[in-house]
C-alpha cells in the first residue's frame, strides 16, 4: 500500500502560501529548540517531574498545531487531519527546523500506532482515536515485544481469552517507550494456541491508566528509564477495542512493523528537517572533536569526514527508499535496506564520537563539555542496531524478501503454537 | 541510477545499453586489451550520434538535454558505461564540451567537432605529487603577448593517446588558466602508462614550451579556477555514476552466481552467512545509487550543497565500492580473479575511478573542512 494518502483534490492553498503561513505560525508560537536535547545515546532524562512537564508541553504544542491546522497534514480530513499531499508535510518539516516540536508524540504515537489505526481501524475506532491523537490528548505506545522473545515477534505468549463481549488479557510486554506517561497501547496477543504461531494472533487497543496494567520502568546501563515493561493481569478489553479480525493480528503486525521501519520518511510524522533526533549529528560530533582539542589532528579529521559522508549517504538512501516504496518502484520490504543502513551508520557515528575523546572518554567530569559521557554512549551503541527490529532481521529480510534468496528453514511450520519449543520462562 | 527516469530518459538509457551490449560485449572488451587506442573511432562517432557528447552543452551551441538537467541525463550514459565496462573518452570529452560550451562563440568549430564525435578531448589536470619519485615542476601557463606558453608535466591523463585536443588546466602565477592545446602541437610529448583498466588508456604528457595562440584560452587568462572546479565536480559525478554501474554489474553477476552455484548440496544463496553479506552489499549498492544521483542533481542545479554531496559520493562509492568488489570476488572464489571471468572488467573500472579526481581519504578531508566551516561559524 502506498504511503501517499492525500484525499484532497481541491487543495486551495499553494505550497508557497502554506509555507508562509507555517513560517509565521511557527515563529509566533514555538521556542527555538535546545540543540543539546538529543545528544548521545539514551542518556538519562531529567527528573520525572521535568520529564512530565516536557510531555505536557508537547501535548500543548500538538493541540496548538491542531487548532492552527498543522496537525495531521497527511491524515484524512474526516478524522481531523488536513488531507494534504506529502509535499505539505515536507514543507512544514523544513520550516520547523531549529524549533521545538512534539518529539515524543511522533514515535510511537503517530507512527506506527496512528498509521496502523488508519489502516485497520473501524470507522468508529478511527473517529474516536485519530482526532484525539491529533489534538495531543492521546499518547500511544506499542506492546509488541515480550520478555520471552525478541525478534520473533509472532511468538507472543501474552494471551487474550474471550469472555462474553470482552476479552481478558494476561501476560507481559517489554521495550515500550514512555509507557509511564502514555495513555493507550496497541497490543499484540495470542488468541489461539492450537494453530501455527502467525495464525493465532489478534491486536487490541488498551488504555494504560488502569490498575490491571502495571508499568515497571527498566533502568538502562546509561541510567535512562525511558523503556518500560508492563505486566497485564486480567485486563478486560471490550471486543469493540479489537483492531482487525480475530486471529488475523499478524496481518496488522506486518504493517505495524513496516510503518515503524519507515518512520523517518513517513507522511504521518512531523520531524524538523536538519536538526533533532534522526537528523544531523554533525553539531554534536564537531563539538566533541573541538572540546577534545582534536580539530588539528588529521586522524580525527578523517573520522569527522567519514561521519559526514556516512550521514549524507544514509539520508540519501532513506530518501531513495522512501520514494521507491511510495511510487511502487520498490517493495515494502525495501524499508529493511534503510533500517540496516541507519543501524550501521548511527552506531559507527557513536564510535567516532568516542574515538575523539582519547582517555577522557572513560573518565570525565562536566568541565569536559561535549566530551563528557561519550564512553557511556559508546556502551549504548548497539541500541541503534537493536531497537525497532535488529539489523540481523533486516539482513534476513533484504536477502530473502528483496533479493529472493532461499528462506531460513522454519522449525515451527504447521505446528500448533502450543507445541513449539520456547525459551525457559525467567525465574 | 535514477530511481524513476522519465520515459524519454529511459528510452535514451536503453538505446545506449543496447548499443553497448552489441558493440562492446565482454569478449569484445577482452580483445581490446592489446589495442593501443582501446576503442574504435567509428564506435565513438556512433555513440556521439546517440547523444553521448552534447548533453552538457546548450542548444544554442549545438547540444541539448532531455530533462533540462543535462548532467543528470548524462549519468544514465555513464551508468551504462560502467555496467558494460565500455571504452571511450566519455568523461574528458564531456568535460571539455561543457567548458567550451560556456564560451561557445570562442571555440565554435572545436566544439562542433567534439559534439559530432569527429574529435575527442583529454583533460590534463592531475600532476605528480611533490616529493614523489615522478615529481616534476607544476604546469605553468604563461601569457606571452598574443601567445600562451605551456610548460610542465601532467600525469596520469586519460584518453590522451586518442585525443585530438588537450584541455590543460594549469597555473598562471597565483591563478588558474584553462587552455586548449592540439595534441600534435610542437613540444607535446606523450609517454603511455600501463593501465589498470582493459580499455582505458593513460599517459604522462610533457609540455615543453608549447606555444598556442591566446585565443586558445578558455574563459580568460588566469580566470579559470571556477571553471576548473566546476569541471572537477562534473567529472566526479560522471565517474561516480559510471562506478555505480560497474558495481551493479559486479553485484548482479555475484547474486546470479550465488543462486547457480551449489556446494554441500545447496546453493550458496541459502547460507545465512552469505545472505547477510549480500544484504550488506545490497545496502551499499543502493546507498551508492542514492548518493550518486543526489550529487548529480545538486551539481546540475548548482545547489549550495553540491560540493559536500560530491565529496560524500566520491568517498563513499570509492570506499564501499571497493569492499563490494572484493567481497564479490571472495564469494566467486578463484575464478573471480581470472582473466577469463567477466568480473574483473567491471572491478577494474571501479578501481580506476576510485583513484581519479580525489581518493576517498582526500574527499573525507574535504568533508571535514566543510563541516568545520559550517560548525565553527
Amino acid at each position: 500500500m502506498a504511503l501517499d494518502t492525500s484525499d484532497r483534490a481541491d487543495v486551495t492553498e499553494t505550497l508557497d502560501e502554506f509555507r508562509a503561513r507555517a513560517r509565521a505560525w511557527i515563529d509566533a508560537n514555538l521556542e527555538r529548540s535546545d540543540s543539546a536535547a538529543y545528544i548521545g545515546v539514551l542518556r538519562p532524562e531529567a527528573s520525572d517531574e521535568e520529564e512530565l512537564a516536557l510531555v505536557r508541553r508537547e501535548r500543548d504544542i500538538q493541540r496548538a498545531m491542531f487548532d492552527a491546522g498543522f496537525a495531521g497534514i497527511c491524515f484524512p480530513r474526516e478524522y481531523g487531519g488536513q488531507g494534504l499531499p506529502r509535499a505539505y508535510q515536507q514543507v512544514f518539516d523544513e520550516e520547523l527546523a531549529g524549533y521545538e516540536y512534539p518529539s515524543r508524540l511522533q514515535v510511537p504515537t503517530f507512527v506506527p500506532c496512528a498509521a496502523v489505526l488508519l489502516e485497520f481501524g473501524t470507522e468508529e475506532q478511527k473517529r474516536r482515536h485519530i482526532p484525539a491523537i491529533l489534538k495531543g490528548e492521546e499518547l500511544w505506545m506499542q506492546m509488541l515485544s515480550e520478555p520471552s522473545g525478541g525478534s520473533d515477534v509472532a511468538a507472543a505468549v501474552t494471551t487474550a481469552v474471550r469472555d462474553g463481549e470482552d476479552w481478558i488479557l494476561n501476560g507481559s510486554k517489554i521495550w515500550t517507550t514512555g509507557a509511564w506517561w502514555s495513555d493507550w497501547a496497541l497490543c499484540l496477543a495470542r488468541t489461539d494456541w492450537d494453530v501455527p504461531k502467525n495464525r493465532g494472533l489478534t491486536v487490541f487497543m488498551i488504555p494504560l491508566k488502569q490498575p490491571s496494567v502495571e508499568v515497571h520502568r527498566i533502568e538502562m546501563l546509561s541510567g535512562s528509564k525511558e523503556f518500560c515493561q508492563e505486566f497485564l493481569t486480567d485486563v478486560r478489553v471490550p471486543d469493540s477495542d479489537r483492531l482487525g479480525e480475530v486471529d488475523d493480528g499478524w496481518t496488522v503486525g506486518t504493517r505495524w512493523m513496516f510503518h515503524e521501519r519507515m518512520y523517518r520518511n513517513s507522511p504521518y510524522t512531523t520531524i524538523p528537517a536538519g536538526v533533532s533526533r534522526g537528523a544531523s549529528r554533525m553539531p554534536e560530533l564537531f563539538a566533541v572533536a573541538h572540546d577534545a582539542g582534536r580539530l588539528d589532528d588529521p586522524l580525527a579529521r578523517d573520522l569527522l569526514g567519514e561521519a559526514r559522508m556516512l550521514e549524507l549517504v544514509k539520508q540519501s538512501l532513506e530518501q531513495r527508499v522512501s520514494t521507491g516504496v511510495a511510487t511502487r518502484t520498490m517493495s515494502d520490504q525495501a524499508a529493511s535496506i534503510a533500517r540496516l543502513m541507519s543501524g550501521v551508520v548511527e552506531s559507527r557515528l557513536v564510535t567516532i564520537g568516542y574515538e575523539f575523546t582519547d582517555a577522557n572518554g572513560a573518565a570525565w567530569d562536566e568541565t569536559d563539555g561535549a566530551v563528557a559521557q561519550r564512553g557511556v554512549d559508546h556502551l549504548m551503541r548497539q541500541v541503534w542496531c537493536i531497537a525497532g527490529g535488529t539489523t540481523e532481521m533486516a539482513r534476513n529480510a533484504i536477502s530473502e524478501r528483496v533479493l529472493g534468496m532461499p528462506r531460513e528453514r522454519s522449525h515451527d511450520p504447521n505446528i500448533p503454537f502450543r507445541d513449539v519449543p520456547r525459551s525457559r520462562p525467567a525465574t | 541510477m535514477l530511481l524513476d527516469p522519465s520515459p524519454d530518459q529511459e528510452f535514451f538509457r536503453d538505446t545506449t545499453a543496447r548499443f553497448l551490449a552489441e558493440r562492446v560485449p565482454p569478449d569484445g572488451i577482452r580483445r581490446l586489451r592489446d589495442d593501443p587506442d582501446g576503442f574504435a573511432a567509428d564506435y565513438w562517432r556512433a555513440g556521439a550520434e546517440l547523444g553521448w557528447t552534447g548533453l552538457l552543452v546548450d542548444e544554442d551551441h549545438g547540444g541539448g538535454s532531455l530533462s533540462g538537467l543535462g548532467l543528470v541525463d548524462l549519468t544514465l550514459v555513464a551508468h551504462e558505461f560502467g555496467r558494460h565496462a565500455a571504452p571511450g573518452p566519455l568523461c574528458p570529452t564531456n568535460i571539455a564540451a561543457e567548458m567550451l560550451g560556456r564560451y561557445g562563440k570562442d571555440h565554435e568549430e572545436t566544439l562542433a567537432a567534439l559534439l559530432a564525435g569527429r574529435a575527442t578531448a583529454a583533460w590534463c589536470l592531475d600532476e605528480p605529487r611533490a616529493g614523489s619519485r615522478t615529481a616534476t615542476a607544476p604546469v605553468e601557463i604563461r601569457i606571452d603577448g598574443d601567445e600562451v606558453v605551456v610548460t610542465g608535466t601532467k600525469r596520469p591523463v586519460e584518453a590522451v593517446i586518442t585525443a585530438d585536443l588537450l584541455l590543460v588546466t594549469g597555473r598562471t602565477g597565483q591563478d588558474v588558466t584553462n587552455v586548449l592545446v592540439p595534441r600534435d602541437a610542437q613540444g607535446v610529448n606523450i609517454t603511455p602508462l600501463r593501465s589498470i583498466d582493459v580499455t582505458r588508456r593513460y599517459a604522462a604528457v610533457h609540455f615543453d614550451e608549447v606555444r598556442v595562440p591566446l585565443s586558445s584560452v578558455v574563459g580568460g587568462p588566469g580566470g579559470g579556477a571556477d571553471d576548473a572546479a566546476r569541471a572537477r565536480r562534473t567529472a566526479i559525478v560522471i565517474s561516480c555514476a559510471e562506478s555505480v554501474g560497474a558495481l551493479q554489474a559486479v553485484f548482479d553477476l555475484t547474486v546470479a552466481w550465488a543462486f547457480d552455484r551449489y556446494s554441500f548440496g545447496r546453493p550458496l544463496a541459502s547460507y545465512q552467512e552469505l545472505k547477510h553479506r549480500f544484504a550488506d552489499m545490497k545496502t551499499w549498492i543502493e546507498a551508492s545509487h542514492a548518493i550518486a544521483d543526489r550529487a548529480a542533481g545538486a551539481v546540475a542545479t548548482s545547489s549550495s550543497d553540491a560540493d559536500e554531496l560530491v565529496c560524500a559520493a566520491k568517498a563513499y562509492i570509492g570506499q564501499y565500492g571497493s569492499e563490494l568488489v572484493q567481497d564479490c570476488i571472495q564469494i566467486h572464489g578463484g575464478i573471480g580473479v581470472t582473466y577469463e571471468h567477466d568480473l574483473h572488467l567491471y572491478a577494474r573500472r571501479a578501481a580506476a575511478n576510485r583513484s581519479g579526481f580525489g581518493t576517498p581519504a582526500e574527499h573525507r578531508a574535504r568533508l571535514a573542512d566543510i563541516v568545520e566551516l559550517r560548525e565553527a561559524s
